[in-house]
């Protein structure tokens, strides 16, 4: 076995550029294929991070019509919606994938929010309680949080978030500054934003319109001064901070689950959970798909790789005619012979499929740097393309080898 | 006996033609003996020599070697008569040049699966025998071409065959390295080798016990 590595690497040495120029093949090949995947991995990654929020866990349950969210705003609450408060969190919170949760109100926010004449044409208003924030990650970044007085002594203050006082007070500190919700007065007494650093990278429209919903602007104002502006019996929202990532999906689920079952009577409006790792998996396989038909393309390079390696040992098997003769004479059975080929087509392809991946991770890296496109390097793959086309080699390789071995041992010698 | 040829017939196909080869060989081989067979080329010399050696099988008639008929013996029993049993020495040596010359003579032992350790032990034993022990680590490229034929030697012999079949061992060589050549044949029939030697020099053939005449395709005898 050691002696049939040492022949390959023997018989492509004698020939570097001759094995170079076969290599290529396999060098494009898996170059591509490594690329492709790279920034195929590297969006999805960001899909889900960017959905996520940046790994905090949270979950958000609320009302739906059917599988649309339903907007207290445009639409009358059915009579059989249960009015439910803040006690509901101690069956939630003994749910055993929940970490944290608070209730809140929410309402499309689209004009009744202004500041003078600015006004803000799409965002949501919430009605919080003090543990809102936490759950969510939200850090406040300026002014102050919501103090306990705020809520004991329904105090009109808000909270805006960055894309709200750029909209309404473009450049101007909000602190301080009185905003009118629905027609009552509310003072800005802090301005709040993601704890992690969470910047969506929009490279589609489908990107744009799973953003924009979490990105349109976000106003917050105690959920105890909620009946002044709105209605007092307004159904609630929650939202669970799960313990894992891949708990999220079961913390929503058992949640929604504990606020549906105080319906009295069903209808078509119940809770449900917004399965974000559900969505960044829909988003992935739609960016993904596209880019798989790349790496089928990026295949055919591989192909044609491969069958240059089976033409260059088939030359390969020719040049060395006597030797194999010799080999024969001297007792080497057929499978040492065909061994000693295949290894070394094996090997050719091997060294081509490393050369291919640092060719890869060398232009997945250019391509990234160049157009902004993240990506992800993973140790799977490249083992696997590592494998891929030593695998590539062992299968064109045979057809040679095989003739190698039954090659007549005089006519072999006879040649010189 | 070593080798016995019976009513020996080889004819090989040409596209619709049948070329007769070798045509009514009766030949014993006995332990130790020294055997030179001379004739013109075309005579159907190396046919014979390829038969001796199972690289070639006759189309009919009977070889027995050691006793024993291996005509119907598979592709690996073959090789492993040639490996065991069977030493070539060819006229154009056949070394690999990117091997150096021990590992050369180990050839053989590694196809027969010798451990290494013993391997370079035997290879160094049989340099020794041709009187190339100093020359273990050389490449080919680095050799006389008569040495490079003593290293040939040496892996012939270094499985300790029953039988040593030689091809022209000195047609490529000049007279002084024919010679030691022969001289080393000599050595090697003196310990009891059994060789059979192909050449068309008769001085070469003068140093046989004896010398056989193949002309088209069928032999004659002369005894010394």
């Amino acid at each position: 076995m050691l002696e049939n590595f040492r022949e390959a690497f023997d018989g492509i040495r004698s020939h570097k550029l001759r094995s170079m120029l076969t290599m290529l093949g396999i060098i494009i090949g898996i170059a591509s294929i490594i690329a492709i995947s790279s920034t195929i991995l590297g969006t999805n990654e960001q899909i889900k991070e960017n959905l996520i929020g940046a790994g905090n866990n949270a979950v958000e349950i609320r009302l739906y019509q059917g599988d649309y969210a339903f907007e207290p705003a445009y639409q009358p609450v059915p009579e059989y919606v249960p009015v439910l408060d803040e006690s509901i969190l101690d069956e939630i919170n003994a749910v055993a994938e929940v970490e944290a949760a608070s209730v809140f109100y929410r309402r499309d926010a689209y004009g009744i929010i202004w500041y003078g004449a600015s006004g803000l044409n799409q965002g949501t208003v919430f009605g919080v309680d003090d543990n809102y924030l936490d759950v969510y990650g939200y850090v406040i970044r300026g002014g102050r949080g919501f103090i306990e007085s705020d809520f004991s002594t329904f105090r009109k203050v808000a909270l805006i978030d960055r894309t709200v006082s750029e909209t309404l007070f473009s450049g101007e500190n909000p602190i301080g500054k009185a905003i009118e919700i629905n027609g009552e007065p509310y003072t800005v007494v802090g301005e709040f934003t993601q704890s992690k650093e969470f910047q969506p990278v929009i490279n589609s429209i489908e990107d744009y319109y799973t953003y924009t919903d979490r990105s349109g602007g976000k106003v917050m104002i105690p959920m105890t001064t909620w009946p002044v502006v709105f209605r007092y019996d307004e159904p609630i929202s929650l939202v669970v901070r799960a313990r894992g990532t891949d708990s999220m999906t079961e913390a929503g689920r058992q949640s929604s689950e504990i606020l549906n079952s105080k319906f009295v009577t069903t209808g078509d409006v119940s809770y449900k959970s917004e399965d974000l790792l559900e969505q960044a998996k829909q988003l992935q396989e739609l960016s993904g798909s596209t880019n798989r038909q790349l790496i089928w393309i990026a295949s055919i390079s591989l192909l044609v790789g491969g069958i240059g390696v089976m033409n260059i040992m088939l030359v390969s098997v020719t040049e060395r005619t006597p030797e194999i003769g010799l080999k024969k004479a001297l007792g080497a059975r057929k499978r040492r012979i065909s061994f000693q080929f295949l290894t070394e087509a094996g090997v050719l392809t091997c060294i081509g499929g490393i050369l291919g991946v640092l060719a890869g991770v060398g232009l997945a890296f250019l391509v990234s740097r160049l157009s902004q496109v993240p990506i992800f390097i993973s140790w799977y793959i490249i083992a696997l393309a590592i494998v891929f086309s030593f695998v590539i080699g062992i299968f064109f390789g045979a057809i040679p080898a095989v003739k190698a071995a039954n090659l007549n041992p005089i006519e072999a010698l006879r040649r010189e | 006996m070593i080798a016995e040829l019976r009513n020996i017939e080889k004819e090989y196909v040409q596209g619709e033609q049948r070329v007769p080869v070798l045509h009514d060989i009766n030949l014993n081989v006995a332990e130790g003996d020294y055997l030179a067979i001379m004739g013109p080329s075309g005579s159907g010399k190396s046919t014979l020599m390829n038969i001796l050696g199972y690289l070639d099988s006759p189309t009919s008639g009977e070889y027995l070697f050691e006793g024993k008929n291996n005509s119907n013996a598979s592709d690996a029993k073959m090789a492993l008569i040639r490996n065991r049993k069977i030493g070539f020495v060819f006229q154009t040596f056949h070394l690999m040049q990117r091997r150096r010359a021990w590992e050369n003579v180990a050839l053989p032992l590694l196809y027969g699966d010798v451990p290494k350790r013993e391997r370079k032990a035997r290879a160094e034993e049989a340099l020794r025998l041709v009187g190339l022990e100093d020359r273990m680590d050389f490449f080919p490229t680095q050799l006389s071409g008569g040495q490079c034929q003593r290293v040939a030697i040496a892996r012939a012999i270094c499985t300790r065959p029953a039988l040593l079949l030689a091809d022209e061992p000195t047609g490529a060589l000049d007279s002084r390295s024919g010679q030691q050549i022969m001289d080393i044949f000599d050595t090697l029939h003196d310990s009891g080798m059994t060789i059979v030697m192909i050449t068309h020099e008769a001085a070469v053939a003068q140093r046989a016990e004896q010398i056989l005449y193949i002309y088209d395709g069928r032999l004659k005898g002369e005894v010394q």
